[in-house]
């Protein structure tokens, strides 16, 4: 950091990059921005309906059951926290990921950027067997089988909701899955070494923990409170 | 652009990385074991609830920052570019208390001028059976 020392205004008179960022990486924040404001209209909008209803469903209700387990199982908040864990275990590695590619070390991009491709695909796997279940027991846009916690009639606020918001972030987890794909077989081609640098790493690292981030709301909104 | 590669070096360090993955995971499992406290407590206890659900948000906005700070590298940015990420979002403040005060104040105005929406929360109605086979078709 011993270049950026200028005062503010010799940082914007030119010849530097004020940001002291690349351009790719300076407009993925940029995205991601914007990407923030289309999630948080989502839970915010989830936020004023719960405040406008009387009732709403309980989730320990809702969100009990487990793979494999038999029916009637009640294991509330279980198969969602393994879900957290594993987003957020991969998020690590993908920092990890980074690191290596500071250091110009293509083994362990490779190696780190491998397990957070499989931790993606794992978190994929449990959100569709959650949607599956949950289909299965008559939930869906329009539908919502689920009592308000009180025991009154519930609408169908909760299942759209639901829904469209675990929905869009699972696309999230899913397009950040194809890219890693994207930035592995890259590594494997030795297009950065080429390079000289692992930037793309960084950028598909941002991205990735932003939908690590964007999960710590839908998990703590949708799940817990 | 080789200087400013060789800039970004600064800060982090896997001892960085570690040490945030293990913050992370303990506001998790303090958010669980709450979130298990709260199965326990009656809804009449509308204060203890909501009190817990505040600290959740809390330990929700500790993990946001963790994330922001150290894995996607913010804190280790330059001034000019933290400004440009945080003070935008500072929008979000104004947005969840005005959306949420209006839902609220929406429920309020339902609650006394529309008696039907009033009496359709009241009214305690049977669990409908799940069929293993359900959904619609």
């Amino acid at each position: 950091m011993s270049t950026t020392t200028a005062t503010p205004t010799k940082l914007w008179s030119g010849g530097k990059s004020p940001f002291n960022v690349e351009y790719g990486k300076l407009m993925m924040w940029y995205f991601l921005m914007s990407d923030a404001f289309t999630f948080g209209a989502f839970l915010i909008s989830y936020g004023t309906i719960r405040f406008s209803s009387n009732g709403w469903p309980d989730p320990n209700e809702v969100f009990k059951s487990f793979p494999f387990a038999p029916e009637g199982v009640n294991a509330p908040l279980v198969f969602v926290s393994i879900m957290t864990f594993i987003l957020i275990i991969s998020s690590v590695t993908m920092v990890l990921a980074v690191h290596a590619g500071h250091n110009m070390d293509k083994k362990g991009v490779i190696k780190y950027m491998i397990w957070t491709i499989i931790g993606g695909a794992a978190f994929l796997g449990c959100q569709a067997w959650e949607w599956t279940h949950l289909y299965h027991e008559g939930a869906w846009w329009g539908s919502n089988p689920f009592l308000n916690h009180d025991g009154t009639a519930s609408s169908t606020n909760f299942t759209n909701y639901f829904f469209t918001i675990t929905g869009f972030h699972g696309f999230h987890v899913f397009s950040g899955v194809i890219i890693n794909i994207i930035m592995l077989i890259m590594a494997m081609n030795n297009s950065f070494e080429k390079r000289g640098h692992y930037l793309m790493i960084e950028k598909a690292g941002l991205y990735w923990h932003f939908v690590d981030l964007v999960w710590v709301f839908v998990f703590t909104c949708f799940y817990l409170i | 652009m080789e200087h400013t590669h060789a800039e970004h070096q600064s800060g982090g360090g896997t001892k960085e990385i570690w040490k945030v993955t293990i913050i992370l995971s303990v506001l998790t499992i303090v958010e669980l074991v709450l979130g298990f406290l709260m199965i326990g407590i009656p809804l009449e206890r509308e204060g203890l609830r909501l009190l817990i659900k505040g600290v959740i948000v809390i330990l929700m906005m500790a993990k946001a920052f963790y994330i922001v700070a150290y894995f996607m590298h913010l804190k280790h940015e330059i001034r000019n570019l933290i400004m440009t990420i945080v003070v935008p979002l500072a929008l979000f403040i104004w947005f969840i208390i005005a959306f949420l005060y209006d839902g609220n104040s929406f429920k309020n105005l339902r609650n006394t001028y529309d008696p039907h929406f009033k009496e359709q929360s009241t009214i305690k109605v049977e669990k409908k059976e799940h069929k293993p086979e359900g959904g619609k078709h």
